[in-house]
């Protein structure tokens, strides 16, 4: 099986063109075969994909699974997985099926929104694996179609706002990373991935306009991937279409923004940022740490106001976000392994979140704080699973939201003592916001007229949260299954990352002296 | 000797001859009657005339080298005569139902495409002029053909006077080429131009015939009267206009360019360059505001043609092959678009407003989602074979250290996005539930899902132009 990771790529795709061309009608019947066949595909990428996770050999540092074939423009078509991608090909070919499942209740177009979730899922899996530059854009780029449709169809009242801004914005910040793609293509003569990290790009200080560039080329290089990743991410202030593309997409649009596509952001920095342009990393590091810290410090005092709850969820998410990006740039081992780590642990977190304001939207079609409260009357099962999320996403001790933090906390305090130290706080602020909206929704009396009859959760409902909360604990009390996996590659990333510095610094200095 | 002259100049004397018969031929018999048999076997024979020269090699000139029929003419022929017959094919159906099935229609097509032919096949200054003409003057009585609406008579008109403005600026900078360089053959020219210093007179008959050419590709400051002739011309008219005529002047462009002043590229870059921006910003930003459908095609194909003047302003062989892939996109994409926009109408009467697209993905879902697929590839959102279009520009772009370029092309394409996206908003999320229909003949029926299955299934090779655009560009530049 040398192409098992092309298998898992297209399987879904291969079922969206088979719901597209052989499904006819839109009766309940054609809605049903639609949702299975849909969850059918997802299952089965699943469990190919174990495939993947237990032939993976964690002490080997380079790329495995490798496939290559030629592609048109002198490009090629090359798939692999090393030990930081590996983890986030398993986080969605997890999720997806969860997904799926929690669209359950759709009654419009549903053939169209199983086909958008299809294709989704094969153009995020192709994201992780991709190992061609070019090939690694057509898949990240190609992923703001079908969630800019799943937005403006399927979405809330103002989908269209929320469409547009998201696609725009993402699209604006991609571009530039194309640019400099492309640059990279001149300057390299290759557009593959493995050995442009090997490749040293030009880190001379020139100037520009007049402007003084520390770091020369590749200090431009990371800007420009910068812009699409920090857009993608998304860090502050460049979050602005995150809430409202949250509050507008369905539920399960939700899920995948917020589990599976928020993560491309931080995977494009361990993969392009990090090893590609180490000098523009290094010369850019302070201020990335202190805006990361912003945003976890900014964007919790954010959430605490929200009074939608989705929104809430949304600034919360760009807070936990921040830990990444700082776990990332502390470039330290506690660090990238916290950032990875919060990243996967977030995927499940976030993603259950969305999915407990979906089981009550999907009852009371509100998504307004004040519309609740004491829900524990009527719905203890659910009163249950939503404050063990709310826990897992302060970061309690024994849920993986726990690790990430704690990890990307120390490797913060290591680069930075005042970003560590601000940093922490965010932890405290998310407790406010996060406990303070479980109260106002579950806790208290059940006074409110409209929630008198609400009905606990079903059974589907409950199959769903299974897996996440099994997954949430897991992570939280074993972390090394984790930790074991993607340790070798972070260390090799680092080793090769603080290798590049010294280097570039000597460089640096005898074109000083001999100025 | 005049036997390989007429040997190398065949398909287009055949071409001429096969019009002026069936011109007399059907004036006096059927008349408009015989018009949809005679559009159907125009375009086979044109199919027939792109398979003929994409499968014949040798390269030769003729007339003392103002006839050049070599690889790159021969693929610029090619796409000519596929997209003219696709047009044919597509529009005949909309025309009928329009009462515009006028015998001279198909005819006059063949005219323009003789003139385009000989346009990419000029190897001198007056062989440009006169395929340049053969083809307006073909073109702008085909912008009238409606002769009973006063939009299409006033693009008719229109058409003209800036055309012949352009033609008559483009005429006074040969005459200031002629007199500098001695000659009018392009080996001649670049002859004299070699110096690397080029003479003053020189140099601004460049400009003139630049400004010329500019006009006819509608490259912005010389786009002003796309708008009004692409609205006021019958649909499958101004498909035609957006397509064909498109890679005429561009091939033509680049020849001039590489054939007479391959050794002054500076001289020249700069001033394609400075098109290049304006053309791909304003046909950005100005689609913005439009309502009809024809206008904003107008100014998507302003767009377009600056990012394929992106590839001519790079100087290099490689540049050429991009502007080449990029302008095959564009005609193949065009050609489903406008195939759609053709059918467009409500109670029989054509419709070109955006906003009756409401919801349109709810009563035609397939339709909806082929435009939907060629509106992403127009914009140039991967995985559809428009971003490797724009890959190609960008990439000969960069290459020629025109990275700032390359920049403002990618920015003026997010804006350009926009208005894509809300063609595809009205189709998709819509709220009105009174829809346009899209009555199709089979064979525009074909021509939209088959653009857009090639701009889908195009991501695994671009089947294979990529060798044959090398090839023409190679032959051009060196």
């Amino acid at each position: 099986m040398n192409n098992l990771l092309s298998i898992i790529t297209f399987l879904p795709l291969v079922a969206a063109a088979i719901l597209a061309l052989f499904l006819r009608g839109d009766d309940p019947a054609a809605q049903r075969n639609a949702k299975w066949l849909a969850l059918a595909a997802t299952v089965a990428t699943f469990l190919i994909s174990l495939g993947v996770l237990f032939g993976f050999d964690p002490s080997d540092t380079g790329f495995q699974m490798v496939e290559e074939g030629s592609w048109l423009m002198g490009l090629t078509y090359k798939m692999g997985v090393d030990g930081i991608s590996v983890l986030f090909v398993m986080l969605t070919t997890f999720l997806m099926p969860i997904t799926i499942a929690a669209c359950w209740n759709v009654t419009t177009r549903v053939k169209e929104y199983m086909i958008a979730f299809l294709v989704l899922e094969t153009l995020m899996l192709g994201v992780f694996m991709a190992l061609d530059l070019v090939l690694f854009y057509v898949f990240f780029e190609a992923g703001l179609i079908p969630m800019f449709l799943i937005i403006g169809i399927w979405g809330g009242k103002d989908r269209i706002y929320a469409a547009f801004k998201f696609f725009l914005y993402t699209f604006l910040g991609s571009v530039l990373m194309l640019v400099a793609m492309v640059y990279m293509y001149t300057e390299a003569g290759t557009t593959d991935i493995p050995t442009l990290m090997n490749h040293a790009f030009g880190s001379e200080t020139f100037r520009l306009l007049g402007i003084q560039i520390m770091g020369g080329a590749q200090t431009l290089l990371f800007l420009a991937f910068f812009a699409s990743f920090a857009v993608k991410m998304p860090m502050w202030p460049f979050h602005t279409w995150l809430p409202d593309a949250h509050v507008q997409a369905p539920t399960a649009g939700s899920v995948v923004l917020a589990a599976i596509l928020l993560k491309l952001g931080g995977y494009g920095f361990l993969r392009f940022s990090l090893p590609m342009f180490p000098v523009g990393a290094h010369e850019l590091t302070t201020f990335i740490l202190w805006i990361s810290v912003i945003a976890i410090v900014y964007t919790s005092f954010v959430a605490l106001v929200q009074k939608d709850m989705k929104k809430l969820i949304a600034y919360s998410s760009v807070a936990h976000m921040g830990y990444v990006t700082a776990g990332i740039f502390a470039a330290n081992q506690q660090g990238v392994d916290g950032a990875i780590f919060q990243m996967l642990s977030h995927g499940f977190i976030s993603g259950a979140l969305f999915l407990c304001v979906g089981v009550i939207y999907d009852r009371m079609h509100t998504r307004e704080i004040d519309a609740y409260g004491g829900l524990v009357n009527r719905m203890p099962a659910y009163a249950l699973v939503f404050m063990f999320f709310t826990m897992a996403n302060v970061g309690l001790p024994g849920t993986s939201g726990f690790v990430g933090e704690f990890l990307t906390l120390v490797g913060m305090f290591q680069a930075n003592t005042w970003v560590a130290l601000v940093a922490t706080t965010g932890v405290i602020l998310s407790a406010a916001y996060a406990l303070w909206l479980y109260r106002r929704v579950v806790m208290g009396e059940l006074i409110k007229e409209s929630l008198k009859a609400i009905t606990d959760m079903t059974a589907r409902e409950k199959w769903i949260f299974a897996p996440l909360i099994a997954m949430t604990l897991l992570l939280g009390v074993y972390p090394s299954l984790v930790l074991d996996i993607i340790g070798p590659s972070v260390e090799n990333l680092l080793n090769q990352y603080h290798a590049a510095l010294p280097a570039a610094d000597a460089a640096m200095d005898v074109a000083t002296a001999s100025q | 000797m005049i036997l390989n002259d007429i040997q190398t100049i065949l398909p287009e004397m055949l071409l001429a001859i096969y019009a002026m018969l069936a011109l007399i031929g059907v004036v006096y018999t059927g008349k408009d009657k015989l018009t949809g048999p005679l559009t159907w076997v125009t375009a086979a024979i044109m199919a027939l005339f792109a398979l003929w020269i994409g499968t014949g090699g040798e390269s030769a000139t003729a007339f003392n080298g103002m006839f050049v029929s070599d690889a790159f003419a021969r693929f610029a022929k090619v796409a000519i005569l596929i997209a003219a017959a696709a047009i044919l094919v597509a529009g005949a159906e909309p025309m009928a139902r329009r009462g515009l099935d006028r015998f001279e229609y198909p005819i006059l097509i063949t005219l323009a495409t003789v003139g385009m032919m000989i346009m990419v096949s000029a190897g001198d200054l007056m062989s440009l002029y006169m395929g340049l003409e053969l083809q307006s003057l073909a073109l702008y009585v085909v912008a009238a053909m409606n002769r009973d609406s006063l939009k299409s008579t006033e693009a008719g008109m229109k058409y003209f006077v800036l055309g012949a403005l352009s033609s008559g600026l483009l005429l006074y900078g040969a005459s200031l080429v002629y007199g500098y360089a001695g000659t009018t053959v392009f080996s001649g020219i670049i002859a004299a131009a070699t110096d690397g210093e080029l003479a003053l007179g020189l140099l601004i008959g460049l400009v003139f015939v630049m400004a010329g050419l500019a006009f006819k590709i509608s490259a912005v400051p010389f786009h002003m009267w796309t708008p009004d002739v692409y609205e006021g011309s019958p649909t499958p008219v101004t498909a035609f206009f957006a397509t064909a005529p498109k890679l005429a002047a561009m091939g033509l462009f680049a020849r001039v360019l590489f054939d007479a002043f391959g050794t002054a590229v500076s001289d020249w870059q700069q001033v394609i360059t400075i098109l290049a921006v304006l053309s791909m910003f304003l046909g950005a930003i100005a689609a913005i505001g439009q309502t009809n459908i024809k206008r904003l095609m107008a100014y998507s194909s302003i767009a377009h043609m600056g990012f394929a003047l992106l590839g001519l302003a790079a100087g290099t062989e490689y540049g050429v092959q991009a502007m080449l892939v990029y302008m095959s996109i564009y005609l193949t994409m065009n050609v489903g678009a406008f195939a759609f926009i053709m059918s467009m109408e409500r109670g029989g009467k054509p419709v070109t407003e955006i906003a009756a697209l409401n919801q349109f993905a709810k009563s035609e879902p397939l339709k909806a989602l082929a435009m939907l697929v060629l509106l992403f590839s127009l914009a140039g959102v991967p995985p559809m074979v428009g971003f490797f279009g724009k890959l190609y520009v960008l990439n000969a772009a960069v290459q020629s250290g025109l990275t700032w370029l390359a920049v403002a092309g990618v920015v003026a394409s997010v804006i350009g996005a926009f208005y894509y996206l809300r063609i595809v908003y009205y189709m998709y999320f819509g709220s009105s539930e009174e829809t346009v229909e899209t009555p199709m003949s089979p064979g525009a029926w074909v021509m939209l899902m088959g653009s857009a299955a090639i701009m889908v299934l195009g991501i695994i090779n671009l089947f294979g132009i990529e060798g044959a655009a090398a090839a023409a560009a190679q032959a051009l530049v060196n």
